[in-house]
Formats: C-alpha cells, sequence, structure tokens
C-alpha cells in the first residue's frame, strides 16, 4: 500500500473531517469526490502535510508521516489556485524542485524535457501572470512533477477550467498516470471523478460515504445521497414488498406505482435508482410485448432537454395508467430516459406526446435505507 | 443644451478638501523653497568648497547607510518572524519596536548612552575590543539605528504579511528548505515592502539629530552641524549647509526610489 490515511480528523471553522480513513495503491489514480465544503481540499492538505490533523495517522510506504515535514514527504500538490511563484518565469517556476538533485548542466534538459511533455514548450520566459488558466495549471502540473513526488494530489484540477482547456487537462492527467504515477484527485464533479479514476471515495459530512472502483460507485451506490451525487437522475423511495413474483423478482412501491426489482434484499424501507440510459422509449403504437419481469409504463412528455452529448426525455409516467402495473394512482411521477439525437428525431419525440417506457427489473438498483 | 451624466470633479467636497490638502502642502514645500530661495549660488558654491560641510555630509551619508545595512541582516528575519509565527508576549514585542518612534529622540540618545558608554554592556564589550562607541562612527550608527529601525521592521513585516502563505507550503512541498523558502520566495515577493523600509530607515536615520548629539557630537554628522553653525554664526551661515544637505538627500531619495520602483515593475 503506498497511502493509508487513518481515521483523520480535523475541525476547524464550522465543519469538520471524522474519522477519514482510506488506502491508495502504487499507480491508482484515486478521485476524493464530494461537494464544495466537505473538506476535500483540507484533507490533501492534511497528506500534504499542510495542515496538521486533530487526530489520525498517515502512512506512506508503511512509514508513519502525520508529523513530519512538508518538504521531507515527496509528496506534490497542485493547487487549485496554482501557486506559481509570481516574480519567477515558467522556466524557474519548473526549475525550482530541481536545484536540489540535479546539477546546473541537467536542469535545462530536465525543464525543456518537462516543458514538452506538458505542452508548455513556448511559455518558458513568460511570467504566470500572463498565462491562461489552463496554462497555468499545467505548468503547475509539471513543477509538481518535477520534484518527482511519490504520490501527486490535484485540487480540483480542472473545475476552474474553461470547456476548451479541461480535455487536453483530462488527458495530460491519464498520461502523467500511465506512467506509474499515483494521484489522489479532488473534485465535486461525479464526470470528471468516472472519466479519471481507477478508484473513488465518495465524501459526505466530513467522512468516506463509499470507496471503490469506479463501477462499484456507478452501479452500486450505497445510499441516497451517493446516488443523487453521482448524477443518477432517476430515484425513487418507497417500500419493497415480500417476493410474489419470480425468484429474485420483488414489488417495489413508491407513490402509487410499483416496480419489478431484482434483488436479494429483503422486504422493507429503501429506494431505487434507475439509470437514464437505461430507461427505453418507444410509441405507444409500438408492437414491442411487455414482459412480466419488465416494467412497461405510459406516460405523457414534460420536457425534453440536451444532456451531454444525447438527449434527455422528462416523461411523467404518474399521471397514467399501466400496462402492467395495475396500481391506479394520479401523482405525477416523473422520469428520464436518455437516447440519442437521431432516435428523438425517429421517435418524432415532442412535449405532451403520449410515449411508452420500458426498462429491465435488473437495470433497478435496490438500496435498504 | 447640456446633458449627460454631471461631473463629479467640481463638486463642493472635493473643492474644499483640495483647498486643505494645498494648505498642508505649502506647510510643507513653503519653508523649503525659502530655505532654498534665501540663498545665493555663491554661498552654496562656498559651502560645498568647505572641507567641513563636504566631510560631514559624506559621514552622515555612509553611517546612515551602514545602519540600515548592518541592521537590516538582523531586523529582515526578525520582522518575518512577527509576520508568520505566533508566540507568547508577541503584543509585547510589538510595542516595543514602536518605541524608538513615540519616545523623544534626546531621551533615546540618554537611554542609548547607558548601553554603550564605557562602563554600559556594549560599550564594555567595544573597548575589549579595542574601540569606543560613544563619540565615534559606531556611536552615529548605533543611534541612527535605534531611532529609525522601527520603519523598516514595520514595513517589512506587513510586506511578508502580504505573501500568500500559500506559496511558501508550495515551495516547501516542492521540497525546498524553510532557509531557501525564506530567500527565494518570501523576500522577494516582499521586496517592495522591504526596500521601501530600508529607504524610510536610511531617510530617517540620516535626518537624525537629537540621540546623535547625546551619543557622539564629534565627529559631526550635517544635522550636528548646522545645528551647532546655527548656535554659533547665525541663520546666514547654517542655511546654506541646511540647502546643500536636503539636496543631497533628496537626490539619494529620488534615486533608490527609482531603483526600488525599476526592481518591482521586474517582479511584476
Amino acid at each position: 500500500m503506498l497511502l493509508t490515511v487513518r481515521k483523520i480528523s480535523r475541525s476547524f471553522g464550522g465543519f469538520e473531517l471524522k474519522n477519514v480513513s482510506f488506502d491508495v495503491q502504487q499507480g491508482q489514480y484515486f478521485v476524493l469526490l464530494g461537494a464544495s465544503g466537505v473538506g476535500k481540499s483540507v484533507l490533501l492538505e492534511i497528506i500534504a502535510g499542510l495542515t496538521h490533523p486533530d487526530d489520525g495517522r498517515i502512512f506512506l510506504n508503511g512509514t508513519n508521516i502525520t508529523s513530519e515535514k512538508i518538504q521531507k514527504r515527496k509528496i506534490g500538490m497542485v493547487f487549485q489556485s496554482y501557486t506559481l511563484f509570481p516574480h519567477m518565469k515558467v522556466y524557474d517556476n519548473i526549475a525550482y524542485p530541481l536545484r536540489t538533485g540535479y546539477t546546473k548542466h541537467q536542469i535545462p534538459k530536465r525543464v525543456a524535457k518537462l516543458a514538452e511533455d506538458f505542452g508548455v514548450t513556448g511559455l518558458l520566459k513568460r511570467k504566470p501572470q500572463t498565462l491562461s488558466g489552463g496554462e497555468s495549471q499545467r505548468v503547475s502540473l509539471a513543477r509538481a512533477v518535477a520534484s518527482e513526488p511519490r504520490c501527486l494530489l490535484l485540487d480540483e484540477p480542472i473545475s476552474s477550467l474553461d470547456a476548451k482547456s479541461r480535455p487536453r487537462m483530462r488527458a495530460l492527467l491519464r498520461k502523467i498516470n500511465a506512467k506509474g504515477q499515483t494521484i489522489i484527485h479532488v473534485t465535486h464533479d461525479y464526470i470528471e471523478a468516472a472519466s479519471l479514476g481507477t478508484h473513488i471515495a465518495v465524501m459526505e459530512g466530513g467522512t468516506i460515504a463509499q470507496t471503490g472502483t469506479v463501477d462499484d460507485i456507478f452501479q452500486h451506490p450505497k445510499s441516497e445521497f451517493i446516488a443523487r451525487f453521482i448524477g443518477i437522475r432517476n430515484f425513487f423511495k418507497g417500500n419493497l414488498e415480500k417476493p410474489h413474483l419470480q425468484a429474485g423478482l420483488k414489488q417495489f412501491r413508491t407513490d402509487g406505482l410499483a416496480f419489478s426489482v431484482l434483488t436479494d434484499s429483503h422486504a422493507g424501507n429503501g429506494f431505487v435508482c434507475i439509470r437514464n440510459e437505461d430507461v427505453i422509449i418507444h410509441n405507444p403504437s409500438s408492437t414491442a410485448e411487455p414482459t412480466i419481469a419488465g416494467n412497461n409504463f405510459e406516460g405523457t412528455i414534460v420536457d425534453i432537454v440536451r444532456f451531454g452529448p444525447g438527449i434527455e426525455v422528462i416523461i411523467n409516467i404518474g399521471t397514467n395508467n399501466l400496462k402492467t402495473q395495475k396500481t391506479a394512482n394520479v401523482n405525477p411521477l416523473e422520469i428520464a430516459a436518455l437516447i440519442t439525437a437521431e432516435s428523438a428525431k425517429a421517435l418524432n419525440l415532442h412535449c405532451g406526446k403520449k410515449v411508452c417506457i420500458s426498462f429491465k427489473a435488473s437495470s433497478v438498483k435496490y438500496v435498504e435505507e | 443644451m447640456k446633458s449627460g451624466i454631471p461631473s463629479t470633479k467640481y463638486e463642493p467636497l472635493t473643492l474644499l478638501f483640495a483647498a486643505l490638502g494645498g494648505i498642508v502642502l505649502l506647510f510643507i514645500i513653503a519653508p523649503l523653497i525659502s530655505m532654498f530661495v534665501n540663498s545665493s549660488l555663491g554661498e552654496l558654491t562656498e559651502t560645498a568648497k568647505d572641507q567641513e560641510v563636504r566631510s560631514s555630509i559624506w559621514l552622515t551619508l555612509w553611517t546612515s547607510m551602514a545602519a540600515t545595512i548592518l541592521f537590516a541582516i538582523a531586523a529582515i528575519p526578525f520582522s518575518y518572524l512577527l509576520a508568520r509565527k505566533k508566540f507568547p508576549l508577541k503584543g509585547l514585542v510589538t510595542s516595543i519596536i514602536d518605541l524608538p518612534i513615540v519616545i523623544p529622540h534626546s531621551a533615546a540618545g540618554l537611554a542609548l548612552l547607558g548601553v554603550v558608554s564605557k562602563s554600559g554592556l556594549f560599550g564594555k564589550a567595544a573597548d575589549k575590543m579595542g574601540f569606543e562607541i560613544v563619540g565615534s562612527s559606531a556611536g552615529i550608527i548605533a543611534a541612527m539605528a535605534f531611532v529609525s529601525i522601527p520603519y523598516l521592521l514595520n514595513s517589512a513585516r506587513d510586506g511578508f504579511l502580504a505573501v500568500p502563505v500559500r506559496l511558501e507550503k508550495a515551495a516547501l512541498s516542492l521540497g525546498a528548505s524553510p532557509l531557501r523558502v525564506f530567500l527565494t520566495v518570501s523576500v522577494p515577493l516582499a521586496s517592495r515592502s522591504i526596500v521601501s523600509g530600508l529607504i524610510l530607515m536610511w531617510a530617517r536615520g540620516m535626518s537624525e539629530f537629537g540621540a546623535v548629539l547625546i551619543i557622539a557630537y564629534h565627529p559631526m554628522i550635517t544635522p550636528v552641524l548646522i545645528y551647532e553653525r546655527f548656535g554659533a554664526f547665525g541663520l546666514k551661515y547654517a542655511r546654506p549647509v541646511a540647502v546643500l544637505f536636503v539636496s543631497v538627500c533628496l537626490v539619494f531619495f529620488i534615486i533608490l526610489r527609482l531603483l526600488a520602483r525599476g526592481k518591482d515593475a521586474a517582479y511584476r
């Protein structure tokens, strides 16, 4: 294990970190995902030695570094505000960590190589104040990598960049990680986390709510907060009933509707989430026959919005009768479906149109409360 | 017919404040102009040729610069400490720093005499090393430093306070030692305030009279020489010395300010 964080606690200015523990292995791209103000940045500062914890311990390669001086830790940090030295040119910023460990002749070569790797060769003679956000971030990364850290900490490295610079920065971060650099990346953006991380720790209320691989987190969110935070749009609270359908299939009731759910969980209160890409839309005239294991509903389109590269269609299934679920209710219940623009056109979708939706029982994730 | 936003340039309040400012400016400039106007070129040339005057101006310049440089070596790190660290009795220490500004300079001279005279702590040590502080250039340097060091300490401390701690921590995380961070990040980024403090300390030391008069009447720095000539021969003989000294001070002051501005621009 490269980095072990054990029961770190720190209270300050109205919020606190409570018993934060996680492990990071060599070469992992570990993302700390959480809302603003949850203490992610402070946790990074504690790992880097910039802030001391009230309690807990940090181990790097098995050595307790909780009280180790910042300059002895060999942990690089890229701050959200870049923290480039304003009185030094880009060259001197990148060369700063090289003054120890490299000879005078080696430094220019090393800076040139780093500048090339990070796409800042043309900026070496410029002052940080003249750089754009993306350029400053790349210089800051180059400088941190120049210090050859055992672990590289990144505090929201992408969120402050403009949309044009983001893909380049993501590609750069993947490249650094692919070379074996262990990275801990703090972000509030679940898309950023999913697109970069090999492992994710979701922070909630000053503690780690769930840790796992990207698939673990996105396929099996442990709580309502995590499900919502990682962008699952279709989220319904309700009650899981005792099985009376096929083996493993159970009924989940919410707001008068009932979903078929494939789960081993016991009956009780909980919530279900359905990813919007698992919801299929078809016209009512479609010949597709619903199955007993499936979830098939009729509804009315209430909104159509662009969602990343696709189209998200919001359908109210609460005010319509059901094809297979016989529960009658008139409460509005909206469900989001993600489809391609071509499908939206082919289906001739528009607000107010009646459509049918379906999703498999196995795509409904049930989480006990 | 005129239209648009009415100009605030000539508001009555602005005019009143400008008039008050004019009075203050006049109060500063008028005596100086009067001094320059009442001194003939002949008198000034004659005074400039006077060896005693030239020696005293040179002595004043180098002792004030020496006081500034010597004490800056200790004062700059100390002001960094004041800006960055918390320690017991910090408030008291900060107040002590300002003491030389608030006490009369003649009293400061007397206080200093207690430790630099032959029977005093530093005086004894100097005596053992074979030189005297009282009545020497060393005494002048000590007196000048005593009254002017608060200007450097306060200015440098404000400069260090304005340096983002995050930059220093970033430098540490890059493996730099605290001393290297101080020398390569903190000092350069606070340099504008440090240089400003150095200039103020030097200027204040150069113009010191009261404390120097008590510690070292001789060798004679220019403020003491002006006082002596005024007492012995009157205004006519003292004024050209003052004009010459003020001119030299102004030239040095302007040069140093320009140099400091150039340095500041280079960091921007």
